[in-house]
């Protein structure tokens, strides 16, 4: 697939947008999919010194030699500083020791809480969703988490029907008064632009619109009142060195094509 | 005295994995998953199980699919590369073949479930899961007050599955099993199980399992059954064997979108092919070989010397 530095796809900036949120020397937990070559790029470019945890049992500083279609391909032993089990990987969010952690989702609100579970009654539900891997333990633990998930009208609720995995409830200080340790989502990563999540009210408000978008596109895919920072902008586009590496991590475009 | 366990898969099964079990499998989450096993159940027409597990990359939904499952009991059934599980969705929306009770956990709380059995504890409290609708949807969680700190906390109950099956690299013939590489929650399944059926890449000499006693994954006492399955695995990867055969979970995915599809899918990789060397046949000596592993990455000799 002959890919131009000129031209991304929508999901080779939301790999690159999701990089930006981890910072250097941030504990990750690096989830699926995504995330996956989120966090090699953050490596190599701006986080270094980030160190990756993957809910299998791994514990690793540098990235994986090859690219992952999952966190258990063998590839991802080779260099690994720990190879456990999930209950210390989960131990370590227990014990408040992850910064960031990425969550996606098949439906959302506007306080970030997502539902992976079941669409409709959960009891007799219209769709089953897979489930919710390690995503709750995540969400209630991490000291904050980014959302990565496309971006259409439907999946963008005004309230999820389950909460698999919780965001800022109803608001406010929701999560402190119900006894979740962790901060709670900061961004909201989607095919059409970035939202950030109010700190105060805990509701996601439009960064940040992806070129070739507008406020009005995310608008129309959004099933809340949107709410708009006063400095909304185009989304940073992707350096060519960003995306040079996005391309070598996953040559084939299989997770960001 | 611990007598040996070596024995066929289909004996293992039939002896160990009886109709309404509850069979926890697919404990290292994407890698060492028993589809060999899971296909040899498949092969009998096991009914009523209960499936246990943290994340299922495509077996539990064969095993739904192929309607052995009355329930499941873990984090989240799929296809980490390709997407949802067809046979998990027809089963729970529209009970085709048969309706599939769930009870959702996530990885910590059904790692959480496993550990306290391991303990003889009855249940663990955890945070996760507060404020979700889990505590609608499973009954079996307890939403508490910690006495200590009254703070809120979720009490999640023990499960002792009735037998666990751990793909390995390597047994001695009385269960004593190595395992490395990805193991995700597969300690505390095997020691929290009934039984264990330990299905083993290779067989080895008792000595040389006991050489590296720590390596050692559960005491044999729990361990039923020793199965000598090379690529029981396949298509998943298991460390130092074979890698992941990406490409047979993607077919699937497209091949099990309705129940007619499936329904060829299971005949051509599964009831035509009698057995896993049967299966491997069809996948071909060259995806074997392409499947294994292009250079090798040795630990370093451990000196237990007295």
């Amino acid at each position: 697939m002959a890919r131009s530095t000129m031209d991304y796809t929508a999901r080779e900036l939301m790999v690159i947008a999701a990089a930006r949120e981890i910072h250097d020397g941030d504990v990750v937990f690096v989830g699926m999919r995504l995330p996956l070559l989120a966090f090699s790029l953050a490596k190599r470019t701006h986080a270094p010194t980030a160190l990756g945890l993957f809910e299998n049992g791994i514990v690793r500083e540098t990235p994986s030699p090859e690219m992952l279609f999952t966190m258990s391909d063998p590839p991802n032993l080779a260099g690994a500083t720990w190879s456990t089990g999930t209950a210390n990987m989960m131990g370590m969010l227990a014990q408040g020791l992850v910064d960031v952690g990425f969550i996606g989702g098949a439906e959302v609100d506007r306080f970030g809480n997502l539902n992976t579970s079941y669409v409709g009654d959960w009891r007799a539900p219209t769709v089953k969703l897979p489930g919710s891997g390690g995503a709750p333990d995540i969400a209630c633990y991490a000291k904050r988490f980014v959302i990565v998930m496309p971006q259409e009208r439907h999946r963008f609720v005004e309230r999820v029907s389950y909460v698999t995995s919780v965001g800022h409830g109803d608001g406010g200080d929701w999560r402190t008064r119900n006894g979740l340790p962790g901060g709670g989502p900061v961004a909201l990563i989607t095919t059409l632009g970035v939202f950030r999540f109010d700190a105060m009210a805990g509701e996601a408000c439009l960064a940040s619109y992806h070129s070739g978008q507008s406020v009005d596109v995310v608008r129309a895919q959004t099933g809340w009142h949107l709410r708009v920072a006063p400095d909304v902008a185009e989304t940073p586009t992707p350096s060519a060195h960003e995306l040079a590496i996005v391309r070598e991590c996953d040559p084939q475009g299989f997770w960001s094509g | 005295m611990t007598a040996p366990k070596l024995t066929s898969m289909s004996d293992a099964i039939a002896r160990f994995v009886p109709a309404g079990a509850s069979v926890c499998m697919g404990t290292a989450l994407e890698a060492a998953i028993p589809f060999a096993a899971g296909h040899e159940i498949i092969r009998q027409r096991v009914g009523d199980l209960t499936l246990i597990g943290p994340i299922s990359d495509m077996l539990f939904d064969q095993l739904i699919g192929a309607g052995c499952v009355a329930r499941f009991i873990g984090a989240w059934v799929g296809n980490v590369s390709s997407g949802l599980g067809h046979n998990y969705r027809r089963a729970a929306e529209k009970g085709i073949p048969r309706p599939i009770a769930v009870e959702d956990h996530s990885n910590f709380t059904i790692a959480l479930a496993l550990l306290a059995a391991t303990l003889g504890a009855p249940y663990i409290p955890t945070r996760s899961l507060l404020g979700t609708s889990f505590l609608d949807s499973n009954p079996r969680f307890t939403r508490a007050t910690d006495p200590y700190s009254n703070d809120p906390v979720v009490l999640v109950p023990a499960i002792a599955p009735d037998v666990t099956i751990l793909q390995v690299q390597r047994a001695d013939v009385f269960g004593r099993c190595h395992l490395w590489g990805t193991v995700g929650i597969s300690r505390e399944a095997a020691f929290a199980a009934r039984r264990v059926i330990v299905v083993a890449e290779e067989i080895w000499p008792t000595g040389r399992i006991l050489a590296d006693p720590n390596l050692i994954l559960v005491p044999d006492i729990k361990v039923a059954a020793v199965v000598h399955e090379p690529f029981g695995a396949l298509p998943s990867p298991l460390q130092g064997c074979y890698g992941r055969h990406h490409d047979f979970f993607a077919r699937y995915h497209e091949a099990s979108r309705t129940p007619e599809g499936f329904a060829r899918w299971l005949d051509e990789w599964v009831l035509g092919v009698g057995d896993w060397k049967g299966f491997l046949d069809r996948l071909g000596p060259d995806t074997l070989k392409r499947l294994m592993p292009s250079r090798h990455l040795l630990s370093e000799p451990l000196d237990y010397g007295a």
